[in-house]
Parts: structure tokens; C-alpha cells; sequence
């Protein structure tokens, strides 16, 4: 027992988690991490653009994959982060109360809200076709069929408070529809979501669907929105001046934007709006024929 | 030819699974003896082999479980949707898990070839699961209004060609929208579906959500009656369907029933030959043709009739039937001496009307119950075996020389679950499934199935669909 009290604990050096691996910013450059009182937590890296850059040509060599990945995979997947995540719920119960200053009951009901949030979009990955595709009863002899699909490289700047359920709600409605992410974790909370990373690692998850640098959204924000492979970006934890003008870079090569939205509360029901603002729609014709006389006219 | 590519024996070991010498209903969460003592034998149809001793359902054992149902409806139907599905989630995950251990068992009691439990049963029971699971949550965004409400306690009825999946395609969308359940798995298949019932013990599920009670017609006619049924769900044969239609007749008892099929697998002309021989082969003989949707009828385009038929014939001979549990096994046991009787008495049926028949060279086993895979042909529209569902490995063959024809036959059934078209060119494809009046309809390819893929039939194979989202209207008030 005083042997136990007198051993000094191992700090974990905090990585970001880009293509499946665990790199430092290759700025070298660190910035200190304090929970709520002031206490230093650590020191994460401070991304740089180049971080950025790298994290989007991940993304876009894994989009392919992942996008071709059948949404029954994708769902087991989805649904593997949530067991994985239960089994290292005590570590995330402590950074969450660490970072967001909860009580460790307050600091768990956020912790589960995001294991099962995880398993909300797992389900999602096979119905969202046919919940917002279909049939189209066009006035001619043809097929006409809409199906959604992922736009590509997202760009997600993840909310500023809310560190884990507010990450966990901006990422995976991003992937589970087949999209890549390149994530800007929160600044002043961003262990939660470096952490993630190690579960992500883990969970079958190909590397590269999702990227988590940490640093400042003010610095790496607008050379994201306006990089020329990336296809849309969530501006979820960007303040008002800064979601302007990332949504005025973004214009450049029209990526899809989703701005800033009020959310009192991240347990609440999330709905769908945030997998269809990274969907395309593709819609197919066919000619059908018709069954003439002769049988020849097809 | 034989002798030289001789295949050595392959078997699935038989370890990975533990069958008890008995075992009794499920009813509120335990084993229980039916209320009359009364047991019956399931046995390997490959060996005649006695498998165990089950419990038989009866009268009182129904009401038994009609009540565990309903006293466990209120609360199963009150929790949060995400809790529902997560509870489905982890069944999913078990069956996973144990799946080798279920397609063994699977096969010993049903007597179809362990390649079929193993790759296509087992996967697909699994991720029917997974697919309602994740419906649980999710109903506002099914379409059909807002807080859809579940109907109450849900009479389940299941036939034994697909034992466990059947039991998969019931019980995952009745939990994920708040019914509860009393399931009549097939009497000379009832194991799978009381390990089943371990797997709910296993995943903590509360007890009464999920009854399990073998037994024979009676119990299932019982279970239909039962004045506490909300709903009432049929996988089997037309004739017990429409007994069961004119039962629940006058109550407000909401019904789905997938019947009985004569699927037409159209090939044209133009199809790459090759191909559509495998198509038509895993149409009529995947478990042993005793599939609703199996593709029973073949209708050729007149011009590559011999062709085709001489490249089926010589596919049909290297096909494998014998030992369900070896790997290698193409072709497995039929499921019962009764199923027997009723393809051999069809098969002769079909040749005393004048069609004829062929099979491949092909040894039966001495022991169970086999039958050899068989091809008719010159079958008119007006044979037995051409309107009759043989549910075995029997094709009849039959022409035709344009779309319309070959349209017009297609559907001149009763049925209209399946069917099946072969063809290189996508306009025809599409213009003759407008034409078909059936519910399933499968361009170059057959047999293929999906939890997200709605499935039933026009006609006299019933109505309701099962999997997708459409599957969820039927365990909904709406």
C-alpha cells in the first residue's frame, strides 16, 4: 500500500492520429493543456498546416476504401468503436472531467452518451440510403433510381465545449455514411478527442477515415477550407467571425458547408441532418423498354 | 473421370456443438416441461439419428407464453428505442460469435449442407440482427409518422427450411419496434431455436420477451387463436395460410404471411450461358430446392433450349450430395421422411403426365432421407409439376419464343414471390420485371438475399414484406 502511494505515475505523451499512426506535429511545436483550474494536464501538439495538408492526403487515400466498404461493414465498424470505447470508459470518464471540470456521475453520463452515439450511426449506415433514396416514378419508360453518397474529404472543426460528445456527434455522421475526416479537436480540450485516436486505432477502422490534429482552428482552419481536395467542412466549434471566413474560402472550390448551429444540449436526439450535409445524390436512369407486339422494341 | 478427381472427406467437426439429451419450452425466461409431459424426437434427416427429446407445446403451454409475452410487453415497449437496440446489438453479436457452433447444429438438424449454414444462414441471421438493431432507435425516421407504436404480442410460426433465419427475419424487427414474442419453431427443427434462447439468457434479455415453444400444427394453430395475440406472423406453406387468414378473420389481429412459390427463372437468348446455368442451379437446388422463392420453373428461349439444357445437365453431374456436415457437399438430406414422400409422389406425378425425367448419376445415401437431382422437361403449362410447388430438387423446364410469352407464363401461377431473369441487356431486364407479378425479382443472379432488401409475395404467396424498411410496418400500429 506505501509502496503503491509513493510510485510515481507515467505520463502519456499526447499524439495526434493521422493515416493510422500516431505522429508529433512535424511544426515541433507543443502548447500546455490545463483542466478547469488552471492544472496542467499536458502538452499537445500544435498542429501546423502542414499537419493539415498531410491529414487531408490521408483522408483522400483512404475515401475510396471506406466509401466502397459495404454500409453493413461500416456499421459493424462503427458499432466496434462503441465496444471498444466501453472498455476504456474509465480513462475517458477521467479526461472528460478533467477537461470539462464534471463530476466523474456527470463526466460518465457524457462518457456513455458518446458510446452511444457511436451506436445510434452505426445503425444508420444501411438505412440512410433508404430513408433519403428511392424510386423516382418518372413520366417515361424508365428505371429511375436516387441513392446517396459520400462527398468525400470533410473538413470538421469539433466543438469548442463540448470535447468528447460534441467530438463524437460532428465525427461519426461524417464516416458512417462513407466520407473521410480531417478533425480540428478543441483547442482548450483537445486530450479527449487525441485519446479517441487510440480507440479509432483500434476498432477496425481503416487508417486515414479519420484524422484528429489539435492545435488552433484560427490557424489551420482557413488552409483547410480552402484546400482544393477537400470537399466539405463542418464548422461546428467555429466562432462567428471565423465560420464567415472559412465559409468564404470554402467558396472557392464550393465545398459543402455545414455552419455553426446553437446546441443547448449534445444528448438530444441528433436526427439525420448531419449525414445528409455530407451526402451527394446520384440518381440513375435506365430505359425500361416496352413489351411490344413483336417483343422486339428492347 | 470419377475416380481420378475423387474428393477426400472433408467434415465439419461435430464438437463445436453440444446437444442435451432434452430440452423443454422457453417460457418467461426458463426451461420449462410442456404442461402435459409431452415430448417429441427431432432427428438428422443425413442418419435418422435422434438429435433430443423437446418438449411439446400444447394448448395451455401457448396460453403460458401468450402471458409471459404480454406481462413482458409493458416494460420491453416502454424502454427508450436505444436501449432496445442495443440489447438486439449484442444477440447479434453472440450469434456471431457462435456462429460455427449454430451452422453445425444447423445442419445437423435440418440436413442441409454445412457450406450453405455456414455461408449463407449463419452470416445472414447474424446481420438481420445487426440491420433491426439498428431500427430500434430510429422509427420516427421509418416513414411512417411519428412515435410509431408497437402492436403487442406478436404469434410467430416458422417453417424448417430455414430454421434459424427464419426465426432471425421474426423476432429482430417484433423486439427493435416493442412487441414481444412467442416463436412456433417447425417441429422437426426446433433446436436452433431453443440455443437461440440461450443466446437471449446470454445477452440479458428480459425474460418474457422472447418465448420459444416447439410443437407441432396444433400448437401453432393454438398460438394463431389465442385471443391475447396482437399479431400474427407465417412463414410456410399456402394452404395453412389461408387457414390461418379465415382464423384471424373478424379480429383485429394484424397478419403477414410469406407462402408457398413457383418461382419462373426466364433465360433468354442472349444470356451468357455460363453464368445463368449457375443461376438456374442455385435457384432450384440451393437446400435442396425447399426454398418459397427457389426458382422452379426454367423458361428457355425456344433458339438455346438445347444448349442450355445440355450444359445444365452436365453441371447437374458434378453436383455432390451426400454427407451435410462435409465441407465439399453440394447437395444435403431432404428435411423429413414426410417431405420425402410428397417429392417422390410429385416427381411421379410429373412423369405419369407425360413430362420427362432426368437425373444425374448419382449414389444415395442408405440411411435418411435423399433425393436425387431431378429435371423435367417438355413440361407443359398444364402439368402438376409445372403449378404444383414440389419444394425439393425438382426443375421443370418449359420454352418460349418472345418476352410476351415467356412473360405470360411466368405468371400464370398462383404464386408470385420469385422469379428470375437472364438476359445482357438491361432495358429487357427492366421492361420484363415491370411485367412479372412477383415480389422478388432477381436479373442475373438468384437466390440472393439482404436484412435491408424487402421480401414477399403477390398473390397466393401472401402478403407483408419482410426485411428493409418496409419490414417494420409489420410490427407497427400504423
Amino acid at each position: 500500500m506505501s509502496e503503491s502511494s509513493v510510485r510515481l505515475n507515467v505520463f502519456k505523451t499526447y499524439k495526434l492520429y493521422v493515416g493510422g499512426k500516431f505522429p508529433r506535429s512535424e511544426s515541433g511545436r507543443v502548447y500546455e493543456v490545463s483542466d478547469s483550474k488552471g492544472k496542467w494536464l499536458a502538452n499537445a501538439p500544435l498542429s501546423s498546416r502542414k499537419d493539415a495538408r498531410d491529414a487531408v492526403v490521408a483522408a483522400r487515400k483512404a475515401f475510396g476504401g471506406w466509401a466502397g466498404t459495404t454500409a453493413y461493414n461500416r456499421g459493424q465498424i462503427l458499432y466496434r468503436i462503441a465496444e471498444m470505447l466501453e472498455g476504456r470508459r474509465e480513462q475517458f470518464v477521467r479526461e472528460v472531467g478533467e477537461a470539462e471540470g464534471l463530476s466523474k456521475s456527470k463526466a460518465g453520463a457524457v462518457v456513455d452518451a458518446a458510446i452511444d452515439r457511436w451506436v445510434w450511426y452505426a445503425g444508420w449506415t444501411d438505412k440512410i440510403g433508404q430513408v433519403v433514396g428511392g424510386a423516382n416514378p418518372v413520366a417515361g419508360p424508365f428505371f429511375n433510381l436516387s441513392t446517396p453518397e459520400p462527398t468525400g474529404v470533410v473538413t470538421v472543426v469539433a466543438p469548442q465545449d463540448s470535447s468528447f460528445l460534441g467530438l463524437v456527434s460532428v465525427i461519426a455522421p461524417v464516416i458512417a455514411t462513407g466520407n473521410t475526416a480531417v478533425v480540428i479537436a478543441s483547442e482548450k480540450a483537445p486530450l479527449p478527442a487525441l485519446s479517441l485516436g487510440e480507440v479509432l486505432a483500434t476498432s477496425d477502422l481503416p487508417g486515414g477515415v479519420v484524422n484528429i490534429l489539435s492545435g488552433k482552428a484560427a490557424e489551420m482552419g482557413p488552409h483547410l477550407a480552402a484546400h482544393q481536395d477537400v470537399n466539405a467542412i463542418d464548422l461546428a466549434g467555429a466562432d462567428a467571425a471565423l465560420a464567415k471566413e472559412l465559409e468564404v474560402a470554402a467558396a472557392d472550390n464550393l465545398k459543402r458547408v455545414l455552419r455553426p448551429q446553437p446546441v443547448d444540449d449534445w444528448t438530444a436526439d441528433p436526427g439525420t441532418h448531419r449525414m445528409t450535409a455530407f451526402l451527394e445524390t446520384k440518381t440513375v436512369w435506365h430505359p425500361t423498354g416496352s413489351l411490344g407486339a413483336s417483343g422486339s422494341s428492347y | 473421370m470419377a475416380s481420378l478427381f475423387e474428393y477426400a472427406p472433408a467434415p465439419e467437426s461435430r464438437s463445436v456443438v453440444d446437444i442435451a439429451p432434452s430440452y423443454g419450452l422457453f417460457i418467461d425466461g426458463e426451461f420449462t416441461d410442456a404442461a402435459d409431459g409431452k415430448v417429441f424426437k427431432t432427428i438428422s434427416p443425413s442418419s435418422e439419428e435422434v438429435l433430443s427429446e423437446v418438449a411439446q407445446a400444447g394448448a395451455a403451454d401457448v396460453d403460458r407464453a401468450v402471458k409471459a409475452a404480454r406481462k413482458a410487453f409493458e416494460k420491453w415497449s416502454a424502454l427508450p428505442g436505444s436501449e432496445r437496440a442495443k440489447y438486439l446489438f449484442r444477440i447479434a453479436r453472440i450469434i456471431q460469435e457462435r456462429s460455427r457452433e449454430l451452422a453445425v447444429l444447423e445442419t445437423l438438424d435440418n440436413g442441409k449442407p454445412i457450406k450453405e449454414t455456414r455461408d449463407a444462414d449463419l452470416p445472414l441471421v447474424a446481420a438481420h440482427f445487426f440491420y433491426y438493431a439498428g431500427w430500434a432507435d430510429k422509427l420516427d425516421h421509418a416513414g411512417y409518422g411519428a412515435n410509431p407504436r408497437p402492436l403487442g404480442v406478436a404469434g410467430q410460426v416458422i417453417p424448417w427450411n430455414f430454421p434459424l433465419l427464419m426465426l432471425a427475419w421474426k423476432i429482430a424487427p417484433a423486439l427493435a419496434t416493442g412487441n414481444t414474442v412467442v416463436l412456433k419453431p417447425a417441429e422437426t427443427t426446433p433446436l436452433s431455436a431453443l440455443f437461440f434462447a440461450d443466446i437471449c439468457r446470454q445477452a440479458g434479455l428480459p425474460k418474457g420477451v422472447v418465448n420459444i415453444i416447439p410443437g407441432y400444427g396444433d400448437a401453432g394453430a393454438e398460438l394463431v387463436a389465442h385471443p391475447d395475440v396482437n399479431k400474427v406472423a407465417f412463414t410456410g406453406s399456402t394452404a395453412v395460410g389461408k387457414a390461418i387468414a379465415r382464423q384471424v378473420a373478424g379480429t383485429d389481429k394484424k397478419v403477414t404471411l410469406e407462402l408457398g412459390g413457383k418461382g419462373a427463372n426466364i433465360v433468354f437468348d442472349d444470356a451468357p450461358i455460363d453464368q445463368a446455368v449457375e443461376g438456374i442451379v442455385t435457384g432450384i437446388f440451393f437446400n435442396q430446392g425447399q426454398v418459397c422463392c427457389a426458382g422452379s420453373r426454367l423458361l428457355v428461349q425456344e433458339s438455346i433450349h438445347d444448349e442450355l439444357l445440355d450444359s445444365l445437365k452436365r453441371r447437374l453431374s458434378t453436383l455432390r450430395l451426400g454427407d451435410p456436415l462435409d465441407k465439399n457437399t453440394d447437395i444435403g438430406a431432404i428435411n423429413s421422411a414426410e417431405q420425402l414422400a410428397r417429392i417422390t409422389a410429385l416427381a411421379e406425378t410429373g412423369e405419369a403426365e407425360g413430362a420427362e425425367r432426368w437425373s444425374p448419376a448419382c449414389e444415395l445415401p442408405s440411411a435418411g432421407y435423399w433425393f436425387a437431382p431431378t429435371l423435367f422437361t417438355n413440361v407443359t403449362q398444364a402439368h402438376t409439376v409445372a403449378r404444383d410447388e414440389i419444394f425439393g430438387p425438382v426443375l421443370s423446364v418449359l420454352t418460349f419464343r418472345t418476352p410476351d410469352e415467356a412473360v405470360a407464363k411466368a405468371n400464370n401461377s398462383q404464386y408470385g414471390l420469385s422469379a428470375g431473369i437472364w438476359t445482357e441487356k438491361g432495358s429487357r431486364i427492366l421492361a420484363v420485371a415491370n411485367k412479372l407479378r412477383a415480389g422478388v425479382v432477381w436479373a442475373n443472379t438468384f437466390n440472393k438475399f439482404d436484412p435491408t432488401s424487402p421480401f414477399g409475395g403477390y398473390k397466393e404467396s401472401g402478403f407483408g414484406r419482410e426485411g428493409g424498411r418496409h419490414g417494420l410496418e409489420a410490427y407497427l400500429d400504423v
